[in-house]
């Protein structure tokens, strides 16, 4: 008797195995949206690229499907197209230079008007805080094109920096400030300037003023307060906000394509240039996962950096 | 089973009824190059809508095609040489005898050209030349000279603007050079090189379709140039001359082409019939400032066209040379020169 209710009864153990099993099964269900998006969305362009990467370059665009591991040797080393001799691809290197350093700039001067602005707004009364801070998210209202195409207005040979400055007779003749660098930084700070306000306004709001009025009492010198109180206080919304800024600014486009001219290269510009008029697809794919390797281990630096202060503290 | 034949039914019933109550054209074209109050024109005559993405460069274009556009648009609008290598790449689909009813309306000059021959696969939209202009408040000297672009007066160092394409640009150096422009030769392509290396140092930017903005607004005070662009930009207002230089210059005819896998290929052909009429041909030029390769436009044109400095070349100026069609190895060479120099 005992025996057939074993039988036809299933037991605790077993219920609960199954309703487990369902549970999974509707767990997995529920995160099939989300896998099938990171699947096609995510990992299977950048399989495809892997796999253009290591083809040869068509006559025309497209590649053959022959493997081929010359893009990834070209993106830093080249043969000479008149002597054959092989040579470091300094064109590569120097561009990948220059991407680096004005993104490093941008960060710098995005931080150094950045950091002011985000104080200004946490320090005004709880109920004007709103206002201003919309005020610095306006810009995100329009088009990145349009915000670059205002930026060429205004340091043009005939835009509005030039002519006020000549009205003023600081100047006899117009600056050529269109394509250069100092476009592009001036740029990229104006249009990622945000990323850097938002963190650093957020850090700023949290920070307790009570330990501020400490260091005073205690006769710490304004700047020795800014240094070694609050600096510190702030620092992961100054590092989230250089990371929002370095990294678009590592892979920009559009800024460094109208504000420099199509001379002065970044590395999106690159990239693009081995797809469109270059003809040789395999090195823009080789080039773009060398900018995620780089962005990787930028990010990855990060992290260690601050758990390695979490752990400090 | 009832209801999903009922529904596959209705779907197909609504589907021809869409296409009957909208058919489409999908056109490929360069920027600034068509009045949009023709293409509103055409779609009142033949009640088909058009749909248009914008190209700057030949190399942009077959670049794009290349990348899976192909099979999407039915028409585009590339110049001599491209059109030889899209043929030649299979990208073309043929017209057939007696499809296009105006094809008559072709200028005989047009008809029977090295890169298209006998018209299988295109039609003329417009021709010209490409050289540059320069801003007379800035340089008063002799400008009918390549040396303006490759070595130029002080005066113009660092305000010079180039377009951004390889076909035209160093096709323009060649000319500058008075080399052959399918060099295989090494001692050339290294001169020819270093030229171009050299000279970028003096050039402000690389731009085409900003070609005429820049030279407007004085961010260029010398460009190359398109010469109908050109005239444009002498219109806005420029105090700009173009120049017929000496050495040479290059002259091309931009052509409309049935794309192969057109989507809508009745449109398409309904199109370049429409594009052959005259009417339809001056309103373009007269849009476009370049010169129609269709019989009959004359009059239809603006008087100012029949005497401008940019579509009427000095006596003595030597003839245009077209862009040639590199073979495959060679082409790489050049695209590495280009790419070096964009670097």
């Amino acid at each position: 008797m005992a025996e057939v209710s074993a039988m036809s009864e299933p037991t605790a153990g077993a219920l609960e195995r199954e309703a487990e099993r369902d549970d999974n099964r509707t767990r997995w269900l529920l995160s099939l949206p989300a896998m099938i998006i990171i699947v096609l969305a995510a990992a299977g362009p950048l399989l495809v690229m892997v796999v253009y990467s290591f083809l040869t370059p068509g006559d025309y665009g497209n590649v053959k499907w022959e493997f081929s591991t010359q893009a990834w040797v070209n993106t830093i080393l080249q043969r000479d197209i008149f002597d054959d001799t092989l040579m470091w691809a300094d064109a590569h290197l120097s561009i990948f230079w220059r991407s680096l350093s004005l993104s490093l700039i941008t960060t710098v001067m995005a931080f150094a008007f950045g950091l002011p602005t985000a104080w200004f707004i946490a320090t005004q009364p709880p109920g004007k805080r709103e206002f201003w801070l919309f005020l610095v998210t306006v810009p995100f209202w329009s088009n990145l094109l349009v915000r670059t195409i205002a930026i060429q207005e205004l340091i043009r040979a005939e835009g509005v920096i030039n002519n006020l400055l000549l009205l003023l007779g600081i100047i006899d003749e117009p600056l050529q400030m269109m394509f250069t660098n100092f476009a592009i930084a001036f740029g990229m700070t104006y249009v990622y300037l945000p990323l850097m306000v938002l963190p650093i306004y957020a850090a700023v709001d949290k920070l307790d003023f009570r330990l501020v009025e400490a260091a005073n009492d205690l006769y710490a010198s304004r700047w020795r307060t800014f240094w070694r109180v609050i600096l510190p206080l702030i620092k992961p919304g100054i590092i989230a906000g250089s990371i929002l800024v370095f990294i678009p600014s590592l892979g920009a486009y559009v800024t460094p394509r109208v504000l420099g001219g199509g001379k002065n290269l970044m590395f999106g510009n690159l990239i693009e240039l081995q797809f469109g008029q270059g003809r040789n697809w395999p090195l823009g794919a080789a080039l773009s996962l060398m900018l995620m390797a780089a962005v990787m281990v930028s990010l990855i630096w990060y992290v260690r950096v601050t758990s390695r202060e979490r752990s400090n503290v | 089973m009832k209801h999903l034949k009922l529904g596959a039914a209705a779907i197909a019933l609504m589907a021809m009824a869409g296409a009957a109550s909208a058919e489409k054209l999908s056109v490929y074209h360069w920027f600034e190059y068509i009045p949009q109050e023709l293409l509103d024109k055409f779609t009142a005559e033949t009640g088909i809508e058009v749909v248009m993405d914008t190209y700057d460069s030949n190399e942009t274009l077959l670049a794009n095609l290349k990348a899976g556009k192909l099979g999407s648009y039915d028409v585009a609008v590339p110049g001599d040489y491209m059109v030889s290598i899209m043929k030649n790449e299979g990208m073309l689909d043929t017209i057939a005898e007696g499809e296009l009813k105006n094809k008559g309306n072709i200028e005989d000059q047009w008809l029977n050209v090295a890169f298209d021959d006998g018209r299988m696969h295109s039609i003329p939209y417009q021709w010209g030349s490409t050289s540059f202009m320069v801003n007379r408040d800035v340089y008063g000297g002799d400008i009918r000279t390549t040396d303006i672009i490759f070595n130029p007066p002080e005066e113009l160092k660092g305000k010079i603007n180039v377009l951004d394409t390889a076909g035209e640009t160093l096709v323009f150096a060649s000319i500058h050079m008075g080399i052959p422009q399918c060099s295989t030769d090494r001692d050339q392509l290294k001169a020819l090189d270093e030229l171009v290396q050299g000279a970028k140092a003096d050039w402000a930017s690389f731009n085409s379709d900003g070609a005429k903005d820049v030279l407007v607004s004085g961010d260029a005070a010398a460009g190359m140039i398109w010469n109908g662009f050109g005239q444009k930009a002498r219109l806005e207002g420029a105090n700009v001359e173009y120049s017929y230089p000496k050495q040479g210059y290059i002259v091309w005819m931009d052509n409309v082409v049935l794309l192969k896998d057109a989507p809508n290929r009745d449109a398409a052909i309904k199109f370049m019939d429409f594009l052959l009429e005259p009417e339809n041909a001056a309103a373009v030029t007269n849009f476009a400032r370049y010169t129609a390769g269709v019989k009959g436009v004359g009059a239809l044109l603006d008087e100012e066209l029949q005497t401008s400095p940019e579509q009427n070349p000095p006596a003595d100026a030597p003839a245009g040379t077209f862009v040639e069609v590199c073979d495959e190895a060679t082409q790489k060479v050049y695209d590495q020169i280009w790419t070096r120099l964009k670097q």
